[in-house]
Formats: C-alpha cells, structure tokens, sequence
C-alpha cells in the first residue's frame, strides 16, 4: 500500500517534471531526452498497473525506437545553424496556453470525478486471471491472436507501408541508385526475351543516358 | 490496488495537456513531434490504466496498436521532415506558411 | 407492292453522305456525277412508286419507332397518297436535272465539292419533308431544308452580301418556323398526337376557333417558307447563292414547301372558312404586290425571285379557294418553267462573267440560240401563254378563284382576289418579255462582256432542253382537258380534295380562258412595245415615271421598313435591355461578389498558412466540445 504510494507519487511526479521539460527546453536533444525519462516512468505506472508486458513494449518501442529516430535525424540535420532562434512561438503562447490550461481543467476534472467502475462491467481479465495465464503477456497474446487478428494484422500492414513510405520520402532523388529501378527491370526483361546478351547490351546503351538528361 | 484510477487518469491528463501546449508553443517541427510523442504517453497511460481497473485487455490493445501507430508516425514523419529540411533547409513551421490563401 | 419508298431518301442520303466524307480529298468533280446519280436514282424510285399505283388509301409505310412515351408514339413513316407522289415527281425530277446543270456550272469553282455535299442533303430533306407522315418529322426537315438552304444561299461565304443573305433567309423562316412550332404545340395539346391521320380524323370534332387559330399559324409558317408578304423578303436575297441552288429554291425543294404543307392540312384548313380567306388574301396580295415589283428591277435573278413570289402568291391564292389540285397543279408547271428561268439565267451569267445586271445585257440571243429558246418558252410559259405549262394551270387558279367569288355561298372577296391575281398576270407578262427583250433582243449594251459571251456547255444545256420540253408540254398532258386532266383525276382520288364546282359550266371557263390569254397578249405587247421599238435603255423607261418606277425599284421600301421599323425596333429595345442588363443586373451580380471580396479581406486573414493557427482552432474545438461534455454529459 505505502509501498505503492510511494512509488507512484515518485513516478507521477518525475513524469510530470520531465514533460515540462519536454516542451520547455532548449535544444531538441534534451527534449528528446526529456521524453526518455517520461517514458520510462510511464512504463514505471504501467508496472504498478501489472501491466508489466506493456511496460516493456513501451521502454524497447519508444526509448529504444522512436526516441533513438529522433536522435539520428537531429543528427541528420544541422542543429548549430538554428541555435540562435527562438524557441517559441511568441504570438500565440499568450493563446495556447490559456487554452491548454482550460483543455487541463476540463480533461482532469474528468478524470477525478467521472469513473465510477462498478463490479458489473467489469471484464474477465482479473489479476488472478492474469496470473493464472502465465502473466500479462500471455494474457494479452490470448486476446490480441483471437479476437483482435484482424487490427493486429492491419497494424502490421500499417508499419510495413510506413517503412516503406519512410525510405521513399528521405531517399534523395539525385544520387538514389533505386531511381533507376525502372531501367533496371527493362534491361532484366531485354535480358529474358532476348537471344542473347549482346541485344540486351544494345538495348541498355541509349537508355542509360537518357535518364541523366 | 491502492492508488484510485483518478490519479491515474489525472498524470494521463496532465501528460496529454502538457504534449498539446508543446505542439501549440514550439516552433520546431521536431519538437513538435516530440509534444505529440507526449500526448501519446499520456494517452498510453489512460488506455492501460482503464485496462487494468476494467479488468479488460481491450485497453492494454489499444495501447499496443497506439504504439505501432506512434512508431509509423514517427517513422514517415521524420522521413518528411528529412526530406523536407532537404528541399527548403528549414523546420520553423511559422516559416513554412505557403499553405496561405 | 413493288417498289420500296426508303430508296426514294436513301439514295440523296447516300449521295450526301459520300461526298461529305470523301468529296473534299478524293472525289472533287466526280461528287457532281455521285449527286446526280442519286437524285436520279430517287427519281426512278418515285416513278416506280407511282407506277405501283399508290392511291389515297394506301397505308402509312413505317420505318421505326421513334418515340414511344405511354399511349403517345411517334414513327419514322412515309405518307403515301397522290399527292405525295406528285410532289415527289416534282421534286427528284427538277432537283435532278439542277443537278446536271450544276456540274456544268460549278466546274470551275474549287468548293465543288462541298456544293455536292450540301445539295443532295437539300434535296433529301425535301423529300422527307414531302414523306413525313406526323408533324413532328415534318417540322424536323422543314428546319433541315432551311438549314440547307443557309448552308448553299451562303455557299460563297466569302462574299459578305451572301452570308448576310444566308443569315436573313435563316431569320425570315425562323419568324415562320415560330408560328408553325406553335401550330404543332398546340395540335399535340388538343388532339394528343402528332400523327396525320389520326389529327385529321379527329379534327372535324374540335371547335371552329381552335382550329382557325392552327390554321393560321401554320399559314405563318407556311408564309416563311414560302415567300409570302411579308416574309417574302430573304427570297430575293437568297440570289446569292449559286444561281442552280436558286433554281432548286425556287422550283423545287424549298418555297413549294409551304404549299404542299397547306395542301396537306387541308382537312385543318377546310375547318375554317376565315382561314382560308385569309391564305386566298394573302397569296392574292403577294401575287399582285412581288409582280408589280418585278416591273422594275434590273438584276434578272431579282426579277425572277420577284416572279416566284408572286406566282407562289397565285397558288395560295387557289390553296385558299379550296382548289388543292389546282395549286399542286401550277406548283408542278411552275416548277419546270421556273427551273428553266433560273438555270437559263444561269447560262447568261455565266456567259456574262457573273454579270446580273440586265442594263449591260442585250442582243445574246444570237450567241446563245439554245439558252435563247428555252428561256423564251419558259417566259411564254411563265406567261400564261397557250398552250405552254403555264397557261393551264394558271388559267384554272385564276378560275377557281373566279368561282370561289361568283359561285352562290361563295365569299365575294375572292372576286376582287381574282382581279388582283388578274393583274398579276399581266404585270408577269410584262416583266417576263421586258426581261427577255433586255437580255436577249437589241443593241449589246455592253460591248466588252457581249464579245465574250458564248453558248454554255452540253451539260448546262440538256438540262433546259429537257425542262424547256417540260414547260412547253407538261400543262397539256397532265392538264388537258381542263379541270378533268391526269393530274386532277390523280389528285382528287385523295378524299377531301374537291373536284371544283365550277367546272360545268363551259361558257365561263373558255371566257375566262380567252381573258386570261388576252392578258398574257396585252403584257407581251407592251413589254415589246415598251422595250424593243427603237431600243430605249431601261432608264429612259424609268424616267418617264420616276416616282413610281423608284417605289417599284426600292420593292416598295419593305426592306427599309424591316430594317427601321423590327430590326431598328429591336435594336432600342436590345439596347434599353442591354444597359439594364449591364448595369442593374450586372451591379447587382458585382454588388454581390465586393460585398464577398469586402468580408475575404478581413477572413482570409484567418488563412495563415500557418499549421500551428491550425492547430490552435482545432485544440480550440476540442476544448469546447470536451467542455460540453463536462458541463452537460
């Protein structure tokens, strides 16, 4: 109970701190690094949730993940150049921040007052069904590969075609050696239906220079 | 179970009240994303925590699939913004206004 | 039955259609021969047609259904009765030797093909028009020819008086085509079909009033397309065209087209007896008003377009004394001796270097014996003149409206219409020799032009031959004996085409016979008298009464009338309704575009183009309605 307590005023408190930091600091780097220490606290709550699967998920996705691609890209770009700018935006901070406030008031004060969870709605996952199952991980593989296959599949559609999307958006179109994947499939079929490679050569000489110019 | 589900909805909200405010405030595209990062997290928390008292795993699902969400996003927006920085070398977003009119 | 009647439009379709899509590249002069065949061949089918023996109870030939919407259906079908086939005759076979007669005069011209394309398409409308068996069909390729003949009165584009012509022979009918459309609207609101037969059938049942109001409106239409007064004024100007487009203008494919239609309504018209008044006045009018005209004009296709509307006047004059046969009658002979004018015109001009103006004609006839000829007995013809064509039939439209005066239940104005039509011929007697002592007889007035001048080729001229034997004849082998000839027997067979009345009574037919012949002597006299002893210019003649020769001459002032009075008229009106237009309603469409362009200029200010504004209103949104949710959820 104490224990509990404790550990949940420590990893309230340190999120919260660290998600001002998040959007307060400087530099884009420790803001990143602010996000870090929000997540692992997060994943801390999700722990005393007995969520301790989740918990993991989030530390190897986002701090191990996300977070680690927002580093590399900070790499990628020139950071120096902008030091001198400013942070903020200075005309609409007198705005934003009376509305995300009031967003605050309104979000909170359904938080403390709205749920009531009564015994009759709740589901049949309890803390003793979970353990009975092995843990939560197991607990969540039971319904994730039965009644939710389907939004998993989708979801894994959906990183694949990210993936994909995100090497199609960065490559540089200049000096990408997949912009001449087009050719490369003509002179493979040249290659297929020809009689032998000395067409297929013939074939490729006027169509190489034709996609510098 | 000692800690009531409010105060855990309540660090949810503040996360998610905290990630909007950056989006509002912050001139940098990558800070920005950063915020909405936070506003997942506290999202995440909601999700998990409703889970846990509903004694339901649909939450705990829904936080997966909105982490896959937040990794694809972060995926493809970063690589816009790559490719983005790349074309006009800049990643102010008050700079970026040929939206207008 | 043996023959087929689709042929009869098929094979001007055909001709139509090949010229049109290979004339300009490939064919050139051979489109003539491709055109003349086809008119040919629907001649041939028309003779086959009538060699079957159609006769007035022969059945509707449908072609398809056109329209089916409910209980109302409209056919693709062909009426055939006598007087279709007469008027099919007539058409195919003077359009055909045009034909003929255009290889010869277009030979030089580098857009022959196009006039091989637009004049069988002309001549297929015709026939259609003449086919059609229900109203809507008709009023289709009524519109057709009228495009038709747009398309060839403006044939020399180029020339901006022909492409005026065109566009005012376009506007004329169109005043016509109002009225007849509304004719048509208001058969299809009263009777519920747009079928011959079946109007016809019901219309002895509707009141008088409804139907003299159809009556006259489709008399408007029939004035339009006809040249009466006082639509007859694009008829003139239509002489800008080809003078062989004229020809089938005048003689077979377009003017005659409002009598056939009035003879085909006739059972619409017989329901009123003040319509037919009306028509019989009208024709008279125009018969009179275009050959007084015709005295005074110096171009010779003007004094023939004049000629042709006064003789068209003469058959609306008989159309409205209730003696169809008659009217289809003179519009068969006039057919063949006008043709014969036009295309015998035609060869002068064309000797003449395109020349028009008789004043600097004169002395031709020895050079061109065989134009000479046939346009003489084409004049004596058109004169009425025993025994040619014209004597006939004009003689008995003459008489029916004698005895539509005289006969007991009579209506006497059609006395003082005979005396006008009367004068008519005597007028046309005299303007017809004026026309060929000028041309023909006398001094060469024009010594240059008359040294040049040489007879037409064969092909220009088989054609007057061929017409020339048809204007001499014609009368007197369907006309004879009078009142009681092939044509009459023909055409009464269709019921509700009278025989005439006054037919018994011999005494009065041969007096009026002789009176109408004395005319026609006294007119040539005095042309002869006028023009030919010692060879005064045409405008000594008209010196010697100014006033009149001048009223004559400007064709009584109508197209200045026209022109100040409707067109000027309109264009006040246009332009009172152009500044409303401009500036109250324009203002108006302008007020309401600043007023949004005012209020854009402050909103559009909200369009930042900046994503994190964006963001703002939708975080906005988000807290107002989360806000709502806690206040009211």
């Amino acid at each position: 109970m104490t224990d509990q307590l404790i550990a949940f005023t420590y990893l309230s408190i340190v999120a919260t701190v660290a998600g001002v930091g998040t959007i307060s600091l400087r530099s884009p780097v420790h803001c990143a690094l602010s996000l870090v220490i929000v997540v692992f606290h997060v994943a801390g709550m999700f722990v005393l949730l007995g969520n301790g699967f989740l918990a993991a998920i989030q530390v190897i996705v986002y701090a191990g993940a996300i977070v680690v691609l927002f580093l590399f890209t900070m790499m990628l770009l020139d950071l120096r150049r902008h030091e001198q700018e400013r942070t903020v935006h200075r005309r609409q901070i007198w705005l934003a921040i009376p509305i995300a406030i009031l967003l605050f008031v309104e979000i909170g004060t359904i938080a403390v007052t709205k749920p009531e969870i009564s015994e009759g709605i709740k589901g049949s996952f309890s803390p003793a069904t979970i353990s009975d199952l092995g843990g939560s991980a197991q607990a969540l593989a039971t319904v994730l590969f039965n009644e939710y296959l389907l939004p998993f599949e989708v979801a894994s559609v959906l990183l694949l075609a990210a993936a994909v999307g995100a090497m199609v958006l960065a490559r540089n179109p200049d000096e990408d050696a997949l912009a001449s994947v087009p050719d490369m499939i003509q002179d493979a079929s040249g290659l297929a239906d020809g009689d032998g490679g000395q067409e297929a050569e013939s074939v490729e000489a006027p169509s190489a220079p034709s996609r510098d110019g | 179970m000692g800690i009531p589900l409010n105060a855990y909805l309540l660090v949810g909200a503040i996360l998610f009240s905290l990630g909007t405010l950056g989006v509002l405030i912050r001139r940098s595209v990558l800070v920005i994303f950063i915020s909405v990062e936070l506003m997942l997290q506290g999202v995440n928390l909601t999700f998990v925590a409703y889970s846990a008292f509903l004694e339901d795993m649909a939450g705990s699902m829904f936080a997966v699939i909105s982490l896959t969400v937040a990794a694809a996003e972060a995926a493809v927006g970063l690589a816009i913004l790559v490719a983005l920085s790349r074309r006009v070398t800049e990643f102010y977003v008050d700079r970026l206004d040929s939206l207008k009119w | 039955m043996v023959s087929v009647p689709w042929i009869i439009p098929l094979l001007p379709l055909m001709a139509f259609l090949i010229n049109g899509a290979f004339g300009p590249r490939y064919l050139k002069k051979a489109t003539g021969y491709i055109a003349s065949a086809g008119i040919l061949g629907a001649f041939i089918a028309t003779v086959a047609l009538w060699a079957d023996g159609v006769g007035p109870d022969t059945p509707d030939h449908i072609l398809y259904r056109w329209v089916t919407s409910g209980s109302f259906e409209i056919e693709i079908g062909f009426i055939l009765d006598p007087l279709t086939v007469i008027m099919l005759l007539v058409v195919t076979g003077v359009s055909f030797l045009v034909h003929v007669y255009s290889i010869g005069y277009m030979a030089a011209d580098e857009s022959i093909a196009r006039f091989f394309t637009w004049l069988p398409l002309f001549v297929f409308s015709m026939i259609m028009l003449v086919l059609s068996n229900n109203f809507l069909s008709l009023y289709m390729f009524w519109e057709m020819v009228g495009v038709c003949s747009y398309l060839l009165i403006g044939f020399w584009h180029q020339r901006r008086s022909a492409s005026n012509a065109a566009v005012k022979a376009f506007l004329v009918n169109r005043v016509g085509d109002f009225g007849f459309a509304f004719a048509i609207i208001l058969i299809f609101w009263n009777f519920n079909s747009l079928n011959y037969s079946e109007v016809f059938a019901a219309a002895p049942d509707k009141s008088t009033e409804l139907m003299l109001v159809i009556a006259l409106l489709l008399f408007v239409g029939a004035m339009g397309k006809s040249a009466q007064f006082p639509l007859h004024i694009w008829l003139p100007d239509a002489m800008e065209g080809p003078t062989p487009v004229s020809a089938l203008i005048h003689a077979a494919t377009m003017v005659t087209a409002g009598v056939y239609m009035v003879a085909r309504m006739r059972p619409i018209f017989e329901m009123s007896a003040e319509a037919l008044l009306i028509v019989g006045g009208v024709g008279a009018f125009t018969a009179l008003f275009a050959a007084s005209i015709g005295l005074a004009q110096t171009d010779i296709k003007r004094v023939l377009a004049y000629s042709t509307v006064s003789q068209l006047g003469l058959m609306f004059l008989a159309l409205g004394a209730g003696a169809y046969t008659f009217a289809i009658f003179h519009l068969a002979t006039h057919a063949f001796f006008k043709a014969l004018l036009f295309l015998g015109s035609g060869s002068v001009i064309h000797a003449m270097r395109d020349e028009q103006e008789m004043t600097q004609f004169g002395g031709l006839w020895r050079r061109m014996k065989w134009t000479y000829f046939t346009f003489l007995l084409g004049g004596l013809a058109l004169s009425g003149v025993f025994p040619f064509a014209g004597f006939w039939s004009k003689d008995e439209v003459l008489g029916s409206a004698f005895f539509k005066g005289v006969a007991p239940g009579g209506d006497w104005p059609f006395t003082v219409f005979w005396t006008m039509g009367l004068i008519a011929a005597l007028f046309t007697a005299i303007y017809t020799f004026r026309m060929i002592i000028l041309t023909f007889h006398g001094r060469p007035r024009n010594a240059e032009l008359h040294s040049h001048a040489h007879e037409s080729p064969a092909v220009m001229v088989a054609p007057l031959v061929v017409l020339a034997v048809g204007a001499v004849v014609l009368g007197a082998v369907v006309g004879f004996p009078p009142e009681d000839g092939f044509i009459h027997g023909y055409l009464s067979a269709i019921p509700g085409i009278v025989h005439f009345e006054g037919a018994g009574d011999l005494t009065a037919v041969i007096s009026l016979a002789v009176i109408s012949t004395a005319i026609a002597a006294i007119g040539i006299v005095t042309a002869y008298a006028i023009y030919s002893r010692r060879q005064p210019s045409p405008e000594a003649v008209a010196a010697l009464a100014p006033g009149v020769y001048k009223v004559l001459y400007r064709k009584y002032y109508i197209d200045e009338i026209v022109n100040f009075g409707i067109v000027g008229v309109t264009k006040g009106i246009g332009l009172i309704l152009w500044a409303i237009d401009a500036k109250i309603v324009d203002g108006i469409v302008n007020l309401t575009g600043w007023i949004v362009r005012s209020i854009s200029t402050v909103t559009r200010r909200l369009q930042t183009g900046q994503v994190q504004n964006y963001l703002f209103l939708v975080t906005a949104g988000a807290v107002v309605s989360v806000g709502a949710f806690v206040i009211f959820g």
